[in-house]
């Protein structure tokens, strides 16, 4: 038992030196998702009918894959085809950022059509073009709605984060099994990453949750409670 | 005279916070009684009915149903239950059961009847409350007479000793309450013993053989129809009739 | 470019084998995670303070864990306590009590969302609070919960792969292998892809043809 704490509090620093690095892969990965899936969803529900079709085959194909044949296609496969030198790091938040942008557009767009086609017209009717009518009218209400769904996309971005695992970043899970073949004690090692883990899920949602209550539209979408 | 009495209440009280809902409530009912509970809102009267098959349990009081004690009793609170039949507001048919299925799924699972013996009294009972063409349906897709109806059927498929109503009709459009009215007034000449909580003073008058009036928690006075509408012993009783004829119309008769 | 040889011969006999690895873990796990979710939900729902707890604890710890690392615990960790679980097992446990967490949420949810005159009206009829729960409850809250439990079904079919990191060889590791030994990452992982995608439209489907079926007029708000 005495070695098991002994062997925590010494490769502690290793591990917690991945909690950053996951931290910067989910927020990286998340911002991807974000801005690709707001495009995506404007271009779903505003765009010409080939441009809709196109992009829901997109959601499709990156909704319907594994994460990890995801990464081992892009890791082992496309990047080296297309000749970039490029790191896993980098490699793991594009992947998750396109996985996450499939989800993400979903919910913008669901938030967008909810708006119903009344603000359209009205911004339209003012003289507004459709860009000014989607950046002042819709959007600022869309994102405020889609806060709730959309920060369900923040824990699972963490669990994918472990899967990164596999093309070797040097995140939480990675550190750990680096670890544990170093020092033959899986038990306790992988425990404190779970508790790690387990931390950063539950202090990533209380925040979010401060950030959703901050920027609730009173009287909207409270359906759900 | 004693097993006539189907059941006895005694000073049944019940807080719920710091309001006491039911102050000393006591009563008798014989067998074929019909009991009308009349008052305002909030004075206990759907607390009583449930403090009878012990849904909601009293602070203190006791309950005799035939003659055994529900309240203080070893014996497990289903085997009143199933002697005493209630019929709710709401309805609160199972919403995932046909109209049929609604009234067999007690008989199958606590009377535990075969399905061919719970098929047959269901459907029989269905037809007691003319509802044989809806068997199949889902509450969804009945009336809202229809629907309540069909929990009148279920509670009477137990072969209850006593019906109790709370508030049948207050949920139902004013068209729809016509149906139930004439179901409740059938069982009743047909000698069910029933307990009512009600606003239908028509219905009240033509079949209840006692009217009991309830105000803050307390039976204030109680009587055949006849003499309670006509000579109310206390001011409040009288108001409250009044109020109630203004609204639903002469009540009188 | 694309070799049909290869494709033929050398890809598709272990690709074919992996699939077969992938379906049987799915199928051990769709059943018993559904079981788990219902008994978890339940027991937070209608347990005493003490199970209610526990249950709440269970979903706390096994939503916030990743999956992989939850799978890196019990097939690695385990064995220092004795408990040494081969591939399959190990990972159709950790899909399992995975699965179970995220089903009994939508489950609870469901449960939840019952209206609460329905156990009223069947303890009124006699029944005890577990005959009110197992024929009244549950039934209707079950069919609430298809969509979130069939959400969860396409999941698992997707993390089915992570197996492969615990050494099973199912369509994922199946696919790494032959595309080490030949170089040909590309055309092997879209292959895979392709094979996935395909699993989790036809799953798609059947669960929506499922949704229907059960479906009851009034019920699904």
């Amino acid at each position: 038992m005495n070695e098991s704490i002994q062997v925590i509090i010494s490769t502690l620093p290793f591990i917690l030196k991945g909690t950053f690095v996951t931290l910067r892969l989910v927020l990286s990965a998340l911002a991807v998702g974000f801005v690709l899936g707001l495009l995506l969803a404007i271009g779903q529900v505003y765009g010409k009918k080939i441009l809709a079709r196109a992009i829901s085959l997109y959601i499709w194909f990156f909704r319907g894959l594994p994460n990890l044949v995801l990464l081992f296609l892009f890791y082992f496969g496309l990047f080296p085809l297309l000749g970039l030198d490029v790191s896993a790091f980098t490699i793991a938040v594009i992947a998750l950022g396109l996985r996450s942008s499939a989800y993400q557009s979903q919910i913008f767009r669901g938030s967008i059509q909810s708006l119903g086609s009344g603000q359209m017209m009205a911004a339209r009717s003012l003289g507004m073009t459709n860009i000014q009518a989607i950046l002042n009218i819709i959007l600022p209400q869309a994102l405020r709605i889609s806060i709730p769904g959309w920060s369900n996309e923040y824990p699972i971005l963490l669990t994918d984060s472990a899967v990164t695992y596999a093309i070797g970043v040097m995140e939480i899970l990675t550190r750990g099994s680096l670890v544990v073949s170093r020092t033959y004690q899986p038990m306790p090692i992988y425990l404190t990453c779970t508790v790690i883990f387990i931390l950063l899920n539950y202090g990533g949602m209380k925040i979010l949750h401060i950030l959703e209550d901050k920027y609730r539209i009173p009287g909207f979408g409270n359906m759900e409670m | 005279m004693k097993d006539n009495i189907i059941l006895r209440v005694e000073d049944i009280h019940k807080k719920y916070g710091k309001t006491e809902v039911l102050s000393g409530i006591s009563f008798e009912v014989r067998k074929g009684d019909t009991k009308v509970f009349i008052g305002s809102s909030g004075t206990g009267k759907s607390t009583l009915l449930r403090c009878i098959n012990q849904l909601t349990v009293p602070d203190s009081g006791k309950i005799w149903l035939h003659g055994e004690e529900v309240t203080h009793s070893q014996k497990s609170i289903n085997y009143f239950r199933q002697r005493i039949g209630m019929v709710f507001q709401n309805f609160n048919l199972f919403d995932h059961l046909t109209a049929v299925k609604n009234v067999e799924i007690a008989l199958i699972k606590v009377k535990k009847l075969n399905k061919k013996q719970a098929r047959e009294k269901a459907m029989e009972e269905l037809v007691r409350v003319g509802l044989k063409e809806q068997a199949d349906l889902y509450p969804a897709e009945l009336s809202g007479g229809q629907a309540q109806r069909v929990s009148i059927a279920r509670a009477l498929a137990m072969e209850p000793d006593i019906m109790l109503f709370d508030e049948p009709t207050s949920a139902l459009d004013p068209e729809l309450t016509g149906e139930v009215l004439a179901v409740m007034k059938d069982l009743s000449r047909n000698g069910m013993t029933m307990l009512v909580v009600t606003h239908e003073m028509g219905f009240a008058c033509s079949v209840a053989n006692e009217i009991i009036f309830m105000e803050k928690g307390k039976i204030l006075e109680s009587g055949p129809p006849s003499k309670l509408i006509r000579e109310p012993r206390f001011e409040r009783t009288k108001q409250f009739l009044c109020k109630l004829g203004e609204l639903y119309g002469d009540i009188g008769r | 470019m694309i070799d049909m040889i290869f494709l033929s011969d050398v890809l598709l006999p272990p690709l074919l084998e992996g699939l077969v690895v992938t379906l049987k873990l799915i199928a051990c796990s769709i059943p018993f995670g559904l079981l788990t979710g219902i008994l978890i939900s339940t027991g937070r729902v209608y347990g005493n303070p003490a199970v209610s707890f526990l249950c709440k604890t269970y979903v706390i710890i096994f939503k916030g864990t990743p999956l992989l690392m939850l799978l890196f615990l019990i097939y690695f960790g385990l064995p220092s306590i004795g408990i040494s679980l081969s591939p399959f097992i190990a990972a159709v446990t950790g899909f399992i009590i995975c699965n179970g967490a995220y089903n009994s949420e939508y489950i609870r949810g469901a449960i939840q969302s019952v209206k609460s005159g329905q156990m009223v009206a069947a303890l009124a009829l006699g029944m005890t609070k577990r005959q009110a729960i197992i024929n009244i409850v549950l039934p209707q809250a079950l069919i609430r919960a298809i969509p979130g439990v069939s959400n969860e079904i396409i999941y698992l079919i997707k993390y089915s792969s992570l197996a492969y990191m615990l050494t099973c060889i199912e369509l994922t590791g199946a696919g790494k292998i032959v595309a080490s030994r030949y170089f040909r990452f590309t055309i092997v992982f879209l292959i895979v892809g392709l094979i996935y995608l395909f699993l989790v439209t036809i799953a798609g489907k059947l669960l929506t043809m499922l949704e229907k079926k059960f479906a009851v007029p009034g019920l699904i708000k």
